[in-house]
């Protein structure tokens, strides 16, 4: 006989348990060494508080009274606990605020998608100093982070929610054609973006303009190309991004940094940077971040803010998938070049995908 | 992103794999891949194999609502599907690079011909009953033109729920209408037209922006 839980949850045996604390611990350093303090907030919070957040980014997924009648509902990220909490105990305090945690988070799953209802995050925040200079600090903690997870090959993607709403207003689109525009790009959708475009009715160069800027993903030359294809304009929108980046080089992290200019992601609280992390040893996004200043004013206390969240169950997967792409490397650049042979070495566990190299071009 | 995305997907390097829809649409995509200068040979004499090995890319065959799901967790970099999937899984995030333009197809509302019980369901019952294997679309196109619908998902042939009266009409995808014809149907309204499109998973749209670009170029060129 078993005893079901949610769907969504699951529970955690020792050995996966003791890699999990390991992880977390060199976080939570990382995140020390730049004098982020750890913080917890209640799990339940009134949903009123959560809802001053941003209902198209991270929904609340559970709510349900309180023996009072109140509505309490589960928190879907830290961000706006943190910025609750900054608002309530620091309201006299002189900012900036560096904040960090490791908790859960809870979320709405569709079924049979194999998703984590309940899942733990490790984020820092950083209230109180604002863009270029706090952008680049949160980089520069969330760099040092993946190295503590042993992270070495995972690449900071980098982009600015400003960027296209500046260029098309200064093309003089309006609200409604902003609006469309935007929400084609924060869905990933190309082919309705370029439809978009198309039915703003722009002269050829500005078509062009949006349209490539929506592809320029890469090092510092995407910028110089940005520049070429859009002149005058995209090289004064470019402004925060050019100063970040600068920044980032100063402090030494620019090389993990992939500029994107097309990167947008639905997060309504985000007002500047974004922020999204990959690895080559997964399919899926590890974390992501970005700037939102407008959000700490919400609660009152108006100041600007960054932050960035990394699912830790991801982290580890991928940290799993390190080291086992890491084991076959030095197998295989032992044995002879890749190419001549064909490994097997990884196949094996992977059925159906048949011939497939093990190897890392 | 609404939810925590699912099953994660440990990823290999090597060739970009290419996620390619079987059935109606498998030919012309081997046709645009051979215009691209791949190899397709294998795939086209070798009909049980569901991996076959090219010089640029690996392809892997699955069945057109597959490939989203593929696609989404990184077991597959890229992948080709219509229109129709995506907008049915419109919850799986991925990157919708490009219209391939062929694979053309029409999402549609049909009834029986000469009947109006499509009409007659929403006057005096207040709610059409509508078969269909696109519950998603379905639904949407209702709520957004402001009528109720009872949607009946079933996986076979949808044109048999109104000749034997378990819907009052069909939303289903037509190609060239002579299904409709053969059962006695017709079209009634018109929802969406969909077409082949090129997808690509997130992350690799990152890490191997260059490769992915320079196939959706080539594509772009040869479509």
């Amino acid at each position: 006989m078993t005893h079901p839980i949610p769907p969504g949850t699951r529970d955690i045996l020792p050995d996966e348990m003791r890699e999990l604390r390991k992880l977390s611990a060199a976080l939570l350093e990382a995140f020390e060494r730049f004098g982020y303090g750890e913080v917890s907030t209640p799990t339940i919070e009134y949903e009123e508080v959560l809802a001053r957040g941003d209902e198209r980014g991270a929904p609340v997924a559970y709510r349900f009274f309180d023996e009072g009648g109140e509505l309490l509902a589960m928190r879907s990220d830290m961000t706006i606990p943190i910025a609750r909490l900054v608002a309530n105990r620091y309201g006299a305090a002189e900012p900036p605020f560096r904040l960090c945690y490791l908790a859960t988070a809870y979320r709405a799953v569709r079924p049979q998608r194999g998703q984590l209802r309940e899942f733990t995050q490790a984020g820092v925040e950083l209230v109180g100093v604002p863009a270029p200079e706090g952008t680049a600090e949160v980089i520069e903690v969330l760099a040092a982070a993946l190295d503590a997870a042993g992270l070495t090959r995972a690449v900071i993607g980098l982009g600015n929610a400003n960027l296209y709403p500046e260029v098309l207003a200064r093309y003089g689109v309006d609200e409604a054609g902003r609006a469309a525009v935007l929400d084609r790009l924060a869905a990933h959708d190309r082919v309705g973006l370029e439809d978009e475009v198309n039915a703003l009715g722009l002269g050829e160069a500005e078509r062009e303009t949006l349209l490539g800027l929506a592809e320029l993903r890469g090092g510092p030359e995407v910028l110089g190309r940005a520049v070429e294809l859009g002149g005058e304009v995209v090289e004064q929108a470019l402004g925060r991004v050019r100063a970040a980046y600068e920044l980032l080089r100063e402090r030494g992290v620019a090389e993990r940094v992939q500029l994107d200019l097309g990167l947008l992601r639905d997060l309504g609280y985000y007002t500047g940077a974004i922020v999204e992390v990959y690895d080559p040893a997964l399919g899926h996004i590890l974390g992501g971040g970005g700037r939102y200043d407008e959000l700490m004013g919400r609660f009152g206390r108006p100041l600007p803010a960054a932050g960035f969240a990394l699912h830790l169950e991801r982290l580890h997967v991928a940290q799993a998938e390190e080291e086992r792409q890491q084991a076959t490397r030095a197998d295989t650049s032992s044995a002879s070049r890749p190419g001549t042979q064909r490994p097997d070495t990884s196949s094996a566990s992977r059925p159906g995908v048949s011939g497939s190299k093990g190897d890392e071009a | 992103m609404t939810g925590v995305a699912g099953p994660i997907r440990a990823r290999t390097g090597g060739k970009l794999k290419l996620a390619v829809a079987r059935g109606a649409m498998f030919g012309r995509t081997l046709d645009l891949l051979d215009r691209i200068g791949v190899d397709t040979s294998e795939a086209r004499s070798d009909s049980r194999s569901l991996v076959f090995e090219t010089e640029a890319l690996t392809l892997v065959t699955m069945r057109p609502s597959d490939v989203p799901t593929y696609v989404e967790a990184g077991a597959a970099d890229v992948g080709i599907t219509g229109k129709d999937v995506l907008l049915e899984q419109s919850d799986r995030v991925v990157y919708e690079l490009l219209d391939l333009r062929y694979g053309r197809c029409r999402m549609v509302l049909a009834g029986r011909k000469g009947d109006d019980s499509l009409g007659e369901s929403a006057r005096r019952l207040g709610v059409m009953r509508i078969a269909t294997k696109y519950p998603r679309i379905a639904n949407r196109y209702f709520d957004e033109t402001g009528r109720a619908a009872e949607i009946v998902e079933v996986k076979g042939s949808v044109e048999l729920a109104p000749l034997v009266g378990l819907a009052d009409g069909i939303v289903d995808l037509v190609e060239t209408g002579r299904t409709l014809e053969e059962n006695n149907l017709e079209v009634r309204e018109e929802i969406v037209t969909s077409t082949a499109r090129l997808v690509a998973n997130r992350v690799s749209h990152k890490l191997r922006a260059r490769e992915i670009d320079d196939l959706m170029a080539r594509m772009r060129e040869a479509r």
